[in-house]
Order: C-alpha cells, then structure tokens, then sequence
C-alpha cells in the first residue's frame, strides 16, 4: 500500500480530522481534539510512524487571524523508513484540561511533554510525572506564552531533592531506602565528569546503580523566546550556541530550513562549502565527545591526541571565520564571505593532523583490553528501544539502526559523495564511542573529495531580498541601499506558514519547526534537539550497571547542554 | 654539583616580608576550580589542553572539589536556576579567593537578556576579573590569571579580603 492510499484510508477513518500541508508538502493533519489519541495510535500501528520526533505547542494570542482556540498541540512523527515526516495539528480548547498523554505509546513523550507543560502550560491527562523540566520549580507562569514578557526573570533560590522522582521509582522496583540499605548520590550539576549542567540522582544497591533520575534545565538560555523577538539573521549567533562543539553545523541547519521556507536554493560553491564545513564540524564535534569521554575513563592521553588536531581544526575557522567556537559565518541566502585564498592547503594540513591524531588514539585503545572491558557490553540499548527513546544519530546507529539523513533523505548532493553510513550491532558504550572514531574518517573522506569538486561561483543567492547587496550599491544606488535598510530592519521576509527542517548534525537529527507569520521576525521556532531525548533516555539505560560505568555512558551518548536545554 | 645555590648562601639569612613571601607562593599555585557551564568551558579545555598550556602560569591542578579551590573560574552562562549553585560552591571554598567570570554571560548575562538567565554572576558572588569575548579564546582566559597574579600580590595576607562585606541577591 502507498502512502497516499493509506492516507486516505486514515482520512476516511476519522472524519472530523481533515489533511493540510506545511510549506514544502510536508502532510499535516489537523486532527479533531476526539479522534486525536485514536489517530497517533493509528500512525504508529497501522502506518508505521516509530519515531517520536518532537512535541509543541503554539499559542496564537498574537496571531493576526487567531482561530477559535488559543493553543494548538503539534506532534511530528518520522517513518520507519525516516524519509519522510508527518505531523499532526491539534487545537487544546483548555489548556488546563489539556490532551491525553501518548507516554505510553512512545517512551521519548516523557519529557517532551514535561517541556510544553512548563513553557507553555497545556497539561497532559495521564502524565505520571508533570513537572516543570526547564525553569526551577519556583517560577511562576509560563515563558513561551505570548502574554509572558521576555525579561521578567524570576530568581531561583533552592533546588529541588528530587525525592519525588525517586520514590515512585524505587516502590515500582519493589524497594526501600532504609530496608534494603540503599544509597542515594546525586551527580551534579557541577561535577566533573556531568559534562556541564547534568544532574543525576541514582540509588546505588553497594556499586549497582538500581534507580536514577535526571534533572536538567541548568543552562536552560531561552533560545526559543529569543528567536521571537530577533529577525532571522539576528539569530543565527543564537543557534551557534546550541551544540557550541560544533556551532557551524547549527548555523547551516537554521538557514537551510528558512532558505527551504523562502524556497530558495543556493549557488553550487555556497552548497559545498556548506558541506565541507558541516563534515568538519562532526570532526570536531566528535573529537571532542571521544576525547572527555576516554579521558573520564583515565586515558589522559587521548584527550592530548584527540584535542591538539581540534585546535588546528579551530586555527582553520577562525582564518575562515574570525571566531574559534562560535563561528556565525551562515547567512539566510548564503554565507558571510567566501572562502580566502590558500584555504586548501590549510585545510589539508588540517585533515592530516585529525587523521594521525585519530590513528594515535586508536592504536592505544583498538586492542586495549582495559578499554574493551570497562565498555563492552555496558548499558546496551535495542534497535527498538533507541526507536521508542527517539534517538538519532550516532547513538541510534550504533543500535544497529541504519538511519542517517544523508542516506535516508539526501540534500546537498550527499547522495553523490563515496562514503559509508557507520552502523554498530549491540548499541553498547563501546559502540557508542567506536561509530564516533569510524564517523571522523568518513567525515574526513567526504571533505578530501569536497576540495576536489569545489567548483567556483558566487557562495550566496543574489536575491537581494534575501542577502545583503555589495557595499558598492549600498553606497552608490538608491535600490542598493533601500534593500539593506530593509533587510537589517525589517529582516529576511518568509511566507506565512508553517515548516519542519531536519539535519543531519553531529549527535542526531536537528530539527527547526518554525512558524513564520509572513514578516522577518518568526512567530515561532521549536529546535528539535537530538540530546534532550538522549538525556531523558540516560537515566534508564544505566540502571542495573556501576557508577564508573553510568559516567563513560554518559560521555558516549555526547549529550550537550546548550542544544539539550536551549 | 649543588644548583640550587644553597652553597653559596650557605646559613646566612634572608630579610623580607611576609606578605611577598606568601603571595609568592600563592601567585604560583592557584587552584582553580572550574565551574564551566557551557561553550566558555569548551574553551577552558583548551586552555587546559598541551598548546595553550594553563600549568605555564602554575594553575593546573584543577579541583572539582571547593573545599580544595582558592580560584572560581565561572566560564559559561548561569541561569537562575543554577545561582544557588554556583553560590554554595562558592560559599564552600575556603578564604582566600578569587573569582573569574569567562566571557559575555558569566559577566553580563550577554545576548541573553531573558527571562531565564542570570544578568552577571556578579549579582550572585563578588567577581575580581571579567573576561570579555562569547567565548573568550584560550589566550584571554590566560590573561585573566595572569591578572589574578598581579592583583593577588597587593593584598596583604594577614587581613580579611574585601569581598566578604559583599551582599548578592540570594544572601539571606
């Protein structure tokens, strides 16, 4: 059965709902609030929809033509094939009252439910655990909503016991604090192997870790109020510090998605680039996940081996770009400038240090067998369970699950590059980390045939309603200067709508959902980050195992809070 | 053959103040304790890492424990949620200290004027230095304790540091 036969099936199955589009042809149903739980089971069973990928809310207080209800719900859902996304559109009459929980259709509506209760205030009917995620536990009201102004911090002046987690997980278990002599320990926010502002609470039977919560929102920076009042360019420096090890990549994600919005396609050079600069950011990106994570595990000297071509990798940026970490060199319509001359030899020079650093690294831990019995078979995850978790990534193939957006929905001529999507078999911490080594060579085979086929060109569209024209029409021609007045203050004009872009980035699948009310300021954008459901996952997947094991989990799993908290 | 010159001076006696005496030794062996939050921190690895070498300015031994740390290095954005954090840790830190702020947010709250972060850590804790940059490169984080070296050479060691008449936003 093809897929448009099967949508008419579930059209005709439930009546009150009816099919729209997002801008591109992205399917959206608008489901009626009766048939919705009945709808997403529907998807998942009968049209095979697996992955959960992410969970909103829009509030259309501010909306020019508001509908009838002042909230709407959106899920988005991926196949099973992952080519192809569908969401699903809901209005919430009473944001109190809410909608029904799927948390027990899909493992990852945990805490992305959790989120939109807290930014937003919809509850969800059936949820075990709802709880703010975000903001602490004193702040009042809900940010995202259009009547909450941006600036009204709210000072926090304690923090949480986490008791309320804990002990509903130890009565499921059939376990008791004092009984059973259990000990709980709480890791971080600051400690050293949390990886920035990761808390976790664990129950520890002697060394066994039987139960764990996590706790996050510690850097928690307001990403998605912010992209409401800042025009499309102006967010770009936002988006660097989602995933700040590997900024450029967020910075293409985002002009991707808003240049598909335009409908706009960039000159060949300006592709390329792109994909010379997206591959290096994984390299990086990966080289240091791998460099804290061996060294959390006592190998000092990898962090050296693995982070020395990092910096020469960061010399290179920042020749390109001015910046070492947080590049913004992306543009809506292209890119700041075009690559200076001589870059292929620093570039290569680059490529050479990664490769013997990575070489050096894996010569002392391939065959070590310290290494293969701390990792080897610890916190292993199932193809189906990373799936129900809503993994992506790295960490979804080392399940054995081959899914990576260059195969499975190609863009930027990734369908035209030799190189090998990197699949692991048991989805253990030794092949969380081992895929990551293997990604690095790919990444760098992908740039070595990019130097090659670069062609020349111009790198951005020449829409001057998109980019910025020369500095010599600005200053000599009436048209040239009204378009850059227009362009820094009123920004980049995008159809009114609604949109969903993914990218394949370093720790999964990045996704923007931006809501575009026709002007240069989006209504709203909803970052589908990869780490925040990896992180909700963590705290299960090391239950059973030791506490030296649950910290090099936690380091292969690459979770990063700026793009996990946003 | 004795290098250290010890033969030279054999027991003859050395006249000084005690305040250089001992600024002496602390200028030379600051622990810092890194209270690294976000991309800063990513950037104070590399400080850290062989090529900008932190230990040239003998601050190396970096603790993850306060109660070992006489320099808060706050490297990356605080949120209100994490204040009280970073507040206990730098309550536990025994006298003396010295407190860095990395880069735009830790100093100012930088672009993210919202309602979730925390506008300056100063409203939090009293901070000797700020690092200007988002992130700051290796180079300035460097420079930053080499100025905490230079400022901790005027303080007299024998009185109570200024900072404790200091009064932030969660002190009761």
């Amino acid at each position: 059965m093809d897929r448009a036969e099967s949508m008419d099936r579930l059209l005709e199955r439930f009546k009150k709902s009816f099919l729209s589009q997002m801008i591109g042809g992205t399917p959206l149903l608008m489901a009626h609030p009766d048939e919705l739980r009945e709808m997403i089971v529907y998807l998942k069973e009968k049209m095979g929809y697996p992955l959960l990928l992410d969970i909103t809310a829009i509030d259309n207080l501010l909306s020019a033509h508001p509908p009838a209800s002042r909230f709407e719900i959106v899920y988005l859902f991926r196949e099973s094939e992952f080519g192809y996304v569908i969401g699903v559109k809901c209005p919430v009459s009473d944001a109190q009252e809410g909608v029904e929980s799927i948390i027990d259709l899909y493992g990852a509506a945990d805490w992305l439910e959790r989120e939109v209760w807290d930014q937003y205030g919809i509850a969800f009917r059936g949820h075990p655990m709802l709880k703010r995620i975000l903001n602490h536990e004193e702040f009042v009201g809900h940010p995202l909503r259009k009547d909450y102004e941006i600036t009204k911090g709210q000072y926090c002046t304690k923090t949480q016991d986490l008791q309320d987690e804990m002990k509903p997980l130890l009565e499921a278990r059939g376990l008791d604090e004092e009984r059973d002599h259990l000990m709980i320990l709480n890791l971080g926010p600051s400690h050293p192997a949390s990886h920035g502002t990761i808390r976790t609470l664990v129950a520890l039977d002697g060394e066994k870790i039987v139960a764990g919560a996590g706790e996050i929102g510690y850097l928690h920076r307001g990403f998605e109020k912010s992209c409401e009042n800042h025009t499309y360019n102006q967010i770009i420096p936002y988006t660097d510090r989602l995933n700040y090890c590997s900024a450029l990549m967020n910075n293409i994600a985002f002009a991707k998605t808003v240049e598909e919005m335009i409908g706009i396609e960039l000159p060949e050079r300006g592709v390329y680039i792109r994909v010379l600069l997206a591959e290096l950011s994984r390299v990086i990106d990966h080289l240091v996940c791998l460099a804290a994570g061996l060294l959390d595990m006592g190998g000092q000297t990898n962090y050296w081996y693995l982070f020395n071509p990092r910096n020469d990798a960061y010399d290179f940026l920042s020749k390109l770009t001015g910046a070492r970490l947080t590049n913004s060199y992306m543009r809506i319509g292209g890119m700041a400038y075009d690559l200076y001359e001589g870059w292929e030899s620093d570039l290569d020079a680059v490529l050479g240090k990664v490769d013997k650093g990575v070489a050096e690294s894996l010569q002392m831990i391939e065959h070590n067998r310290i290494f293969q019995d701390r990792l080897l078979g610890v916190s292993p995850v199932s193809a189906q369970k990373a799936i129900d978790f809503g993994f992506t990534g790295p960490n979804l193939r080392a399940s054995g699950v081959p899914y990576d957006m260059r195969f499975a929905a190609p863009y930027y001529h990734y369908d035209t590059f030799d190189f090998d999507m990197v699949v692991g078999s048991v989805g253990d911490t030794y092949d969380r980390l081992m895929v990551r080594f293997e990604e690095i060579l790919q990444s760098l085979k992908i740039i070595r045939q990019v130097i090659k086929r670069m062609p020349d060109g111009a790198v951005c569209v020449a829409d001057h309603a998109v980019t910025l024209p020369p500095k010599s029409s600005v200053y000599t021609s009436i048209e040239g200067m009204m378009n850059q007045f227009k362009l820094i203050y009123e920004g980049v004009k995008v159809p009114k709508g609604e949109y969903y872009g993914a990218f394949e980035a370093a720790n999964g699948e990045l996704g923007f959902y931006i809501v575009s009310d026709g002007s240069g300021t989006p209504y709203k954008v909803k970052v589908r980050a990869p780490s925040f459901v990896h992180m909700a996952a963590y705290p299960k997947i090391i239950e059973g195992y030791q506490v030296g094991d649950a910290i090099l989990t936690l380091g292969s799993l690459n979770i990063i809070a700026g793009e996990m908290d946003r | 053959m004795d290098v250290s010159g010890g033969h030279l001076l054999g027991d003859s006696v050395i006249t000084t103040k005690i305040d250089a005496v001992i600024n002496w030794g602390r200028e030379a062996s600051l622990w810092p304790f890194v209270f690294g939050t976000a991309c800063c921190a990513i950037e104070f690895m590399a400080t850290a890492a062989s090529r900008y070498d932190i230990s040239r300015f003998g601050a190396e031994v970096l603790r993850f424990s306060p109660r070992h740390a006489d320099l808060l290095v706050v490297a990356g954005t605080v949120s209100y949620k994490q204040a009280p954090i970073l507040k206990q840790i730098y309550d536990q830190m025994p006298e003396p200290k010295w407190v860095i702020a990395v880069g735009a947010c830790a100093s100012s709250g930088g672009f993210y004027d919202n309602y979730t972060t925390l506008q300056g850590i100063d409203e939090i804790v009293p901070v000797d230095i700020y690092v200007a940059g988002c992130p700051p490169r290796p180079e300035a984080i460097l420079d930053a304790i080499i100025g905490i070296q230079k400022q901790l050479k005027k303080e007299p060691t024998l009185q109570l540091r200024s900072n404790l008449e200091f009064k932030g936003k969660l002190d009761g």
